[in-house]
């Protein structure tokens, strides 16, 4: 049975107290309509709600929110002690994960640094390809709200968009009423293997292109040489015939206003890097003529929070360490997968404070985790703070996907957990 | 704690004070009048022979967005170039054409900087500006919200709405987005482009809306002048950096009806077609608008030689100019019906002829704009160059020796288009105080800023007083911040928060009723969401205060 990720709930007995316009921390569209109902501890989403929303709200509340010494309870003073005491011994700490707010983010900046650690988001594999083809060339993006009201033709290169993101469809798309039109109808190209299942129905209805996901530059690059007219040998491209592909530049070029979006964390290739380079400079293409944009969808677990961050308090994202003195960025050797791998890591912290299913990875080197309360472990860590959920347990501020939208997020129920901020405060204090 | 700065030269044109040798006393934040005998001073600092200004003010600078922060992730080899280390006082950070938060406010503060004004918020991202100018370290700030690209006011405008509507919609949109004042960049350009409208004239109609970037001047200097907020409308024109559009410039003043109007980096709207390569200076005839008509104000937007990044909020003029750039990279972004921006890196020579003239239109824009009231000193940063050219500007503008030592270097085809050399003018220490204090204190409604008087904050700078200006203001000697020491010798001794600066004119609720459905049924965040709460801007600032100055009505 197919899954409908658009799937707002049917109210259950809506109380006159129910929590309206509440952003969702928990995906990169940062939904922030949805309507919350609140008794006690216990969440219920009452409106526009989706797979990922309603199980991440209505989790029961952690059974569990005692700071633990190598799984020993403890105070949060305690607990804190002891993550001082093994930061202060550290020389090269590794600050990962990084799934937490703003204040989160900032705090976890200033210890890293103070520490001479490195950083590395737990999406960087995935915002890496991005951000690498960001630093060779730029490119031509655009936001939802553009989306919703001005797409005509949107291409959606190899990426299941609406598992990662439930509602971008319903969203920025199933809107026939737009500022410039009563009845608009946006075309859907999907470029993969099958239309992935719970695709909008709609007039008219999401194409595909079929095509082998893997050969995405292969595809990108036969696009640009057909968008700037030249003349083509190969009679196949990414699996999928000439023809095909001429009728999509064609189309592209008659776009009014197309839109190119694609999921880098779905793009698990080698050199995904120039995959994305090259979608990218088909869109820079394509805006000779006409209006097209990229649409880069990411942003889940705070990745675009951390790196938005960063960057602005020193120049770079994640992939940065401290070990000099002055932030040092490199994509390749401060990877936080490939330190760890190669033993270079004396204390890991790992932040995670959006999924509990998102733990740290294994580690020979001793843990200390900020991690949402409720989390499992593998194996103890040294030290574990259970977080508070922003946006649940906590107000405070994240980015949505499309990187230039901040939204607020709010504190929905009665908790003591701490905040990463507030973990991170009690740890400098004793540092 | 009383402090008192004994024996220097005052310069505080805001109060007439014009290199007079007096004392100041500095008292829980303010400058306060001389105390009676029998006060204690707790600290006294001998200034004889320096010279004392009040603390700077950048009126339009681009610390603090979206665009920025895309300029940022764009640059790794800007950051490379220019890291700066961690000290027992300041924190790591690093850039020079796109530096991290941390660096910018290190570098403004040495620099004798004490408030920083970041002129394009897009009202959706005004969140990511305070957030960084809340990240900025010891300045005071504040924002411009832009309008004029938004659809919302394009379809009052396209729609005929009356003016009470227009100005209640402007007034909103500062109290969301807790700015103080109203900018409007490529009017009606950018919300072009995404139609793929490619340019737009002052005259021109938009393709959907049909209004013309004249009626979008005109609606928001009205609305900026009835609101009584204290800044005129800043206005980035149509045709930035187009040959010619000398123009549009003195035709966008027109479009003001004698309202106020404030041109912001105005070299970059002063270019003529004349001579061989079909671009000249247009500097002669808009410093002549400008000293014809009063409700003209501007500031410079200088091009200083060296590598830099454009970031600006006109998509449209940087698609334009992406092939131009260096390094051979550009960003653009269509951003939520709101406007939108780009990014483009530039490396401007002295050796190229456009560069070389675009530096000199700015010079003469300076010293042939007759009243130093009227004129603001930038470099639209990073636009024109990183605001740490300042002091080179400085020594530009007050040296003509050194000037023309300068002029002699740059293209020689460059040099035979333009009057600089054959201009005499220097400014002197008092002209140079109401560029960078009195008159953007005055200008934006800073009542307590950019003077000396007692009452006003305490923001003091002290320089040597040597021969060669650009090494005086390169590294003031002293630099005060409510009354605390914050650099000493070119080095921050001590880290503060600024404040942040708004105004909240009043406006009928009612507009609301508007907003509220047009959110609902077109964009993709709630009308209340929009909105930011005073206390979120305590966050941003690390306990930032917010001071709301007063309109005029």
């Amino acid at each position: 049975m197919g899954v409908c990720y658009t799937c707002p709930t049917m109210p259950k007995s809506p109380a006159p107290d129910d929590i309206r316009d509440v952003t969702c921390p928990f995906c990169g569209l940062a939904c922030d309509d949805l309507v919350i109902g609140v008794s006690g501890e216990r969440l219920a989403v009452r409106a526009n709600g989706c797979a990922i929303s309603i199980p991440a709200f209505e989790a029961s509340p952690p059974a569990k929110t005692t700071p633990q010494i190598a799984g020993r309870d403890a105070t949060l003073a305690q607990a804190a002690a002891e993550a001082a005491r093994l930061l202060r011994d550290a020389r090269e700490p590794l600050f990962a994960g990084l799934g937490t707010d703003v204040a989160g983010a900032r705090a976890i900046a200033r210890l890293a640094e103070r520490c001479g650690g490195n950083l590395d988001h737990m999406n960087s594999p995935a915002t890496m390809r991005n951000m690498l083809a960001l630093q060779d060339r730029g490119w031509i993006t655009t936001t939802l709200a553009e989306v919703r009201n001005r797409a005509d033709l949107l291409v959606v290169a190899g990426s299941d968009i609406g598992r990662r993101f439930p509602r971008f469809y319903e969203r920025c798309l199933a809107n026939r009423e737009t500022l410039f039109a009563e009845d608009r109808r946006c075309e859907i190209v999907f470029l993969g293997s099958a239309l992935p299942e719970g695709m909008p129905r709609q007039e008219p209805p999401p194409r595909l292109l079929p095509c082998d996901p893997s050969r995405l530059h292969e595809a990108a690059g036969v696009l640009r040489a057909l968008v700037a007219g030249r003349t083509l040998q190969a009679s196949e491209a990414a699996g999928a015939p000439i023809g095909a592909w001429r009728e999509l530049a064609d189309r592209m070029l008659a776009a009014r206003y197309g839109v190119l979006a694609w999921a880098a964390a779905d793009f698990d290739l080698p050199h995904a890097e120039l995959a994305v380079l090259a979608l990218c400079e088909l869109v820079r293409d394509l805006n000779r003529t006409t209006r097209f944009s990229g649409l880069p969808l990411g942003g889940s677990d705070g990745d675009v929070t951390a790196d938005a961050v960063h960057l602005w308090q020193t120049g770079f994202a994640s992939r940065t360490g401290y070990g000099r003195g002055y932030p040092e960025y490199d994509p390749y050797h401060l990877s936080g997968t490939r330190l760890l791998a190669r033993g270079e890591v004396d204390v890991l912290v790992w932040v995670s404070a959006f999924d509990p299913a998102r733990g740290p990875p294994a580690s020979a080197a001793p843990a200390v985790v900020l991690g949402r309360a409720g989390m499992i472990f593998e194996q103890e860590p040294a030290v574990f703070i259970p977080e508070g959920t922003p946006g649940v347990d906590h107000a405070g501020h994240l980015f949505r996907t499309d990187r230039v939208i901040a939204l607020p997020l709010r504190r929905l129920r009665p908790s003591a957990l701490p905040s990463v901020a507030d973990a991170v405060a009690a740890i400098e204090q004793v540092l | 704690m009383l402090l008192k700065l004994k024996g220097g030269k005052v310069y505080d044109p805001a109060n007439g004070v014009n290199g007079e040798v007096r004392d100041l006393y500095l008292r829980d934040g303010r400058i306060v009048a001389e105390p009676g005998g029998d006060v204690r001073v707790d600290r006294e600092y001998d200034l004889t022979g320096r010279v004392v200004m009040a603390g700077g003010i950048d009126l339009h600078t681009h610390i603090g967005g979206g665009k920025m922060n895309l300029a940022r992730a764009m640059l790794p080899e800007d950051h490379r170039a220019d890291p700066v280390r961690r000290t027992g006082v300041t924190r790591a950070s690093c850039g020079h054409a796109a530096p991290g938060t941390l660096a910018a406010g290190y570098r403004y503060a040495a620099m004798g900087y004490t408030s920083c004004f970041e002129p394009a918020i897009l009202p959706v991202n005004a969140r990511q500006a305070h957030l960084e100018m809340g990240d900025t370290p010891i300045v005071d700030k504040g924002g411009y919200a832009m309008l004029g690209s938004d659809d919302f006011l394009l379809r009052l405008l396209a729609a005929g709405e009356d003016q009470a509507l227009i100005n209640d919609y402007v007034a909103w949109t500062l109290h969301a987005t807790r700015c103080i004042a109203i900018k409007v960049v490529n009017p009606g350009g950018i919300s072009a482009f995404k139609f793929n409208q490619r340019k737009l004239d002052l005259d021109e109609p938009h393709t959907f809306y049909g209004v013309t970037p004249r009626d979008i001047i005109r609606v928001l200097t009205r609305a900026v002048h009835e609101l009584g907020v204290p800044h005129p409308l800043h206005v980035h024109g149509s045709n930035l950096g187009v040959p010619g559009n000398v123009d549009t410039t003195l035709a966008t003043i027109s479009a003001a009806e004698g309202l106020p109007i404030h041109l912001t980096h105005v070299q970059f709207h002063a270019y003529g077609t004349e001579g061989d390569r079909a671009f000249s200076s247009g500097a002669a005839r808009v410093a002549e608008a400008v000293n014809r008509h009063a409700n003209v104000s501007c500031d410079v937007g200088q091009l200083m030689f060296g590598p830099t990044v454009t970031a600006s909020g006109d998509s449209m003029a940087q698609y334009r100019n992406a092939p131009h750039g260096r390094p051979r990279k550009a960003i653009v972004m269509d951003i939520e019906c709101d406007a939108g921006c780009g990014v483009v890196p530039f490396r401007y020579r002295d050796r190229n002829f456009v560069n070389a003239l675009q530096w000199a239109i700015g010079l003469e824009l300076f010293l042939l704009i007759a009243d130093p009231w009227r004129v603001f000193l930038t470099t639209d940063h990073p636009n024109g160059a990183p605001f740490t050219s300042y002091p080179q500007l400085i020594r530009l503008l007050m040296d003509r020796g050194f000037r023309n030592e300068r002029l002699a270097q740059i293209h020689p085809d460059a040099r035979a288009m333009t009057t600089l050399g054959t201009i005499d003018r220097e400014y002197s220490l008092y002209e140079i105080a109401i560029l960078t204090r009195a008159g953007p204190a005055r200008t934006l409604g800073l009542a307590d800023h950019g003077h000396l008087g007692p009452g006003a904050a305490a923001d003091v700078t002290v320089y040597q007083d040597q021969a060669d200006r650009e090494s005086m203001f390169a590294t003031p000697e002293y630099v005060f911040k409510n009354g605390e020491l914050v650099a000493r010798g070119g080095e921050v001794v001590k880290v503060t928060w600024g404040r942040y600066h708004k105004v909240a004119p009043a406006f009928d609720r009612g507009i609301e009723r508007r907003l509220g459905p047009y959110f609902e049924r077109f964009l993709t965040m709630r009308l209340g969401n929009f909105v930011i709460a005073e206390d979120e801007m305590q966050a941003f600032g690390h306990g930032a205060e917010l001071v709301t100055h007063p309109c005029r009505r």
